[in-house]
């Protein structure tokens, strides 16, 4: 077996220096009750080409050739070639989580130059070194606030990502961290401020809220802020959509940020793997959860990187330890870190500058839903979404997310997006399909 | 003697804020086929950000060199053997790599019609087929992240289907000998942690079990083969104490390398467990992630499983989300597609005999390490050596020197260090995990570095204190970095 390095004559020569004669002296100690007695039934090993051949089958009855206007969460964005370059290095995809300093100062300073790009993209003063994606980011930024508050409960606008809440409430359901959803204007598509002020108490140590939220909506995060800190409470701003950061302001006034940094290189891939974020102010540094990365000193005096404040994780806190979380993301945020610096400060803003031209020229003159700004989502009336989009399949055109599923009052809606690799073309097809 | 390296030039490299200037550029976009739009009349002034501060500007070319450079100051996989424990860093076909990138299914979007996703769904499904085969269990959600993620989902599973029997219980039992994210799974579920100790030859105690083993256990989490390397060979009489009392048990998947096509957990009597894909199935570590780490599970806990769940519905794969006693998600979308796809290219690629002699060498090569220095380190449990070996440090420490020494001397010598210190439960421990895709020679050299290192231990122990001393970078102060975290860069002011 070619992944297999040895020939049986080497296999021989180590059986016999182990003092055994035969592989199966290895394992038939067993109990024999425990050992299984047949192969498994899976059909035996196939060469390369068989195997690009399977996926490929797999792959021709995927949308191949098809244009597409979903979004909520997951967006299509041009992938610089470098970044499948440097994640193809051997020294970064097959290294080890960088616990051995002296020989992973490659992943390590890669992780130090991530953490400070999502500071400044965020408007954060500390970020870590990843999350599992932004879902999961969610419930661990709850978690925190808990910690730091010291209160129990958490409030989060039913703006923000479906899934997202869904996460939130599987991971709170058996920590006693009721978990509150909050509405939002029909008029606007922003968070209803009302509806948080009659909801938030003293008891709420986190109110959680999405910019540009689930329907694309930018959200009033400063005056949000002030209402969430005039009661104690801290303010989680969630982003799913990491091109926006390039254009709209960063949510400085959040206590917690976190998102999800799929926009940055990372493939769509039927839903992962993608990288979240976290990030925080200084003062919390020793509340975050997961994996950090710190600058220090080597034995000569050079500058050098290190996993730090690992006293907060599960292999030294066990059972306290601030989180069970033990992988980031190392590689995918690697793909993200190569993104950020091949667009750098100015591709970062053109880039949200064309997706801002082309949701909007998208949106021109479609029944809008909602009326507040939106950076490249958006949410549009069309009647029945799922007859629309059957018709639009048949020009090989995904149309936008029915939102009925999430939001029962929005049955007759959907959800668009336009991103840089949105034609014009299939723009306008769309558009005619929708006003027809 | 060091045979397995030498020393070369190592480029050195500015962080990339310090090779940034403004204009500098490696992207150019494409032309707009829209007009543009002036962002403060469209958003609002006061929702338009001023320039990212701080934020690099660097050309293409210094982009790549940038990256290139900072690879050379790690060790990789490609590079040599990783001793590390239960940490499973065997070869990362690149085939695997090439098959994720494939275009209909790295561009597929979770929420593109069901029609145009069979392709992936079927990949799902055949995954979870085999998986299944792998560990003798019943169904099997790839929906979780990681292993840890994985554990979370499964302690989840366990507490839903007590509730559903009337009382989700107090508290769960964790081996001292466990992984750190067993405790604090246990307690992000809401369970009291119970540690039961081992007996001295590094297994689950009976005694101690039945003892601990009351009305109020949810499960007992046990890793097996445990983290000494060792089979539990009363796995099957400690899940029948755990069964009388109603209890479940929870298996953590780490040294499921170990066992692949040998023995199965759910034929042992496991009713729930994770895997870490990213070990036992070849998915690349990634310098810390991607993982994946579904949860195989009994019959009895399926209704419980996080949704969607694929279905089969005339000749067609569906999403079923209408599953009322599921613990609902753990992470959006389907899970780690992509790490997902890699694990099937590489079942694939073995077949079923084929992951059975993995799972054989895997364990030559770990009685290999063991017969070669059990003469010049202390072994304090000499149970049957499945794939992995611990040893102490006791000779060795006799001398001033601890593992952690050891393990930073082995970086000379040009290997990976292996796992220091753990598990808790052997004093000074060297953790060691071959797995099956290293060479005679490369087990060869590394069993010459170890003994080379006793030596130098006895001859001149300040030379393996003071190591590595053939690094780019010596040792970091770790202690400096915690005292007063720096975890980003500002400019010099």
């Amino acid at each position: 077996m070619r992944y297999l390095p040895k020939s049986e004559s080497e296999r021989q020569e180590m059986l016999a220096s182990c003092g055994l004669t035969s592989l199966s002296e290895l394992y038939n100690y067993l109990p024999a009750e425990v050992l299984l007695q047949r192969p498994l039934e899976i059909p035996a090993g196939k060469s390369e080409y068989d195997i690009v051949d399977y996926f490929k089958q797999q792959a021709s009855q995927m949308a191949n050739g098809y244009a597409s206007f979903l979004g909520a969460g997951v967006y299509n964005h041009f992938r610089p070639v470098l970044c499948d370059v440097v994640v193809s290095r051997g020294e970064f995809l097959t290294s080890y989580t960088p616990y051995q300093a002296e020989i992973s100062q490659g992943t390590l300073t890669t992780i130090f130059e991530f953490q400070t790009m999502v500071c400044q993209l965020t408007g954060m003063e500390v970020a870590n070194a990843s999350m599992y994606d932004g879902s999961t980011a969610v419930p661990e930024a709850a978690m925190m606030a808990i910690r730091i508050t010291g209160r129990d409960s958490v409030l989060v606008a039913k703006t923000v990502h479906p899934e997202y809440r869904q996460v939130l409430q599987t991971y709170t359901l058996h920590q006693g961290i009721p978990v509150t959803e909050f509405g939002y204007d029909g008029e606007t598509g922003q968070l209803d401020l009302v509806a948080l002020e009659a909801a938030i108490n003293e008891k709420t140590a986190a109110v959680i809220v999405q910019s540009p939220n689930f329907f694309g909506c930018l959200e009033n995060v400063k005056q949000v802020a002030e209402l969430v800190h005039s009661n104690g409470a801290l303010l989680v701003v969630v982003f799913t959509e990491a091109a926006a950061l390039g254009l709209i302001q960063p949510p400085t006034d959040a206590d917690i940020v976190v998102g999800e940094l799929q926009s940055f290189a990372i493939s769509p891939s039927y839903g992962g793997p993608f990288a979240g974020i976290i990030a925080t102010k200084e003062k919390f540094i020793r509340q975050i959860p997961g994996r950090l990365v710190g600058e220090t000193l080597d034995a000569n005096g050079n500058r050098a990187y290190c996993l730090t404040l690992a006293t907060r994780e599960q292999h030294i806190r066990r059972e306290k330890a601030t989180s069970n979380i033990c992988t980031n993301q190392a590689l995918v945020a690697l793909m993200a870190t190569v993104f950020m610096s091949v667009y750098g400060k100015q591709g970062l803003r053109e880039l949200a500058e064309q997706n801002l031209a082309k949701a909007h020229y998208l949106a021109a003159d479609l029944p809008a839903r909602f009326k507040a700004p939106f950076f490249n989502e958006f949410v549009v009336r069309t009647g029945d979404p799922e007859a629309l989009n059957k018709k639009l399949l048949k020009k090989k055109i995904i149309g936008g997310l029915p939102l009925g599923q999430f939001y029962p009052e929005l049955a007759d809606c959907m959800l668009l997006c336009a991103t840089e690799m949105t034609k014009r073309k299939p723009m306008d097809e769309l558009r005619k399909a929708v006003q027809a | 003697m060091i045979k397995k390296v030498r020393r070369h030039i190592v480029q050195e490299e500015p962080l990339l804020f310090e090779i940034s200037s403004p204009g500098k550029k490696a992207y150019q976009l494409p032309d707009l086929d829209v007009p543009a739009v002036d962002a403060a009349s469209v958003l609002g002034s006061e929702q338009v950000r001023s320039e990212i501060e701080g934020f690099p500007e660097i050309s293409e070319v210094e982009n790549i060199r940038h990256y290139t450079r900072l690879s050379t100051w790690n060790y990789a996989i490609d590079l040599g053997l990783y001793p590390l424990g239960s940490c499973t860093m065997k070869y990362n076909p690149r085939i695997n790599e090439v098959v994720a990138r494939t275009e209909g299914l790295a561009w597929a979007h979770p929420y593109q019609p069901e029609e145009l996703s069979q392709g992936a769904m079927q990949i799902l499904a055949i995954l979870e087929q085999y998986l299944c085969e792998c560990t003798g269990m019943d169904a099997i959600t790839l929906q979780p992240a990681a292993g840890a993620h994985g554990e979370m989902t499964g302690i989840l599973l366990i507490r839903k289907y007590l509730e559903s029997k009337g009382n989700p219980r107090k508290k769960v039992l964790v081996p001292d000998s466990a992984h750190g994210t067993n405790p604090a799974t246990a307690a992000m579920v809401g369970y009291d942690v119970v540690s039961v100790k081992s007996n001295d030859h590094g297994m689950i105690d009976l005694a101690a079990l039945e003892a601990a083993t009351d009305k109020d256990v949810a499960a007992l989490m046990v890793t097996n083969p445990n983290t000494i390397g060792v089979f539990e060979r009363d796995i099957v009489k400690a899940a029948a104490i755990l069964h009388a009392k109603g209890a479940q048990m929870y298996m953590d998947g780490a040294n499921m390398n170990a066992l692949v096509g040998i023995s199965r957990p759910g034929d042992f009597g496991i009713d729930v467990m994770h895997m870490n894909l990213h070990k036992t199935f070849s998915t690349p570590h990634g310098g810390g992630g991607p993982g994946a780490g579904p949860v195989a599970i009994k019959k009895h806990l399926e209704p419980f499983l996080p949704v969607p769940r694929l279905k089969r519905v005339r000749n067609s794969w569906k999403w079923d989300h209408n599953k009322p006693k599921s613990i609902g998600k753990v992470r959006a979308f389907y899970g780690n597609f992509g790490v997902l796809v890699r694990a099937l290219a590489y079942i694939m690629a073995h077949g079923g005999p084929g992951l059975r002699n993995a799972t054989v060498d895997a364990l030559l090569n770990a009685q290999f390490i063991r017969k070669g220095l059990e003469p010049y380190f202390e072994l304090p449990v000499t149970e049957p050596t499945m794939h992995e070996v611990v040893f102490s440090h006791d000779r060795q420490e006799k001398f001033g020197v601890k593992t952690g020494d050891m393990a930073k001397r082995l970086i000379d010598y040009g290997f990976h260090a292996y796992t220091t210190s753990f598990p808790m439960i052997v004093h000074g421990a060297m953790m060691m995990e071959p797995t099956e895709t290293e060479s005679k020679r490369e087990l060869e050299l590394f069993v010459d570095a170890m003994i080379s290192i006793a030596k130098e231990v006895e001859e001149d122990p300040q030379l393996v204190i003071k190591a590595p001393h053939l690094t780019r970078t010596p040792r970091v102060d770790e202690t400096a970095a915690a005292r007063k975290p720096i975890v980003r860069w500002k400019p010099a002011s």
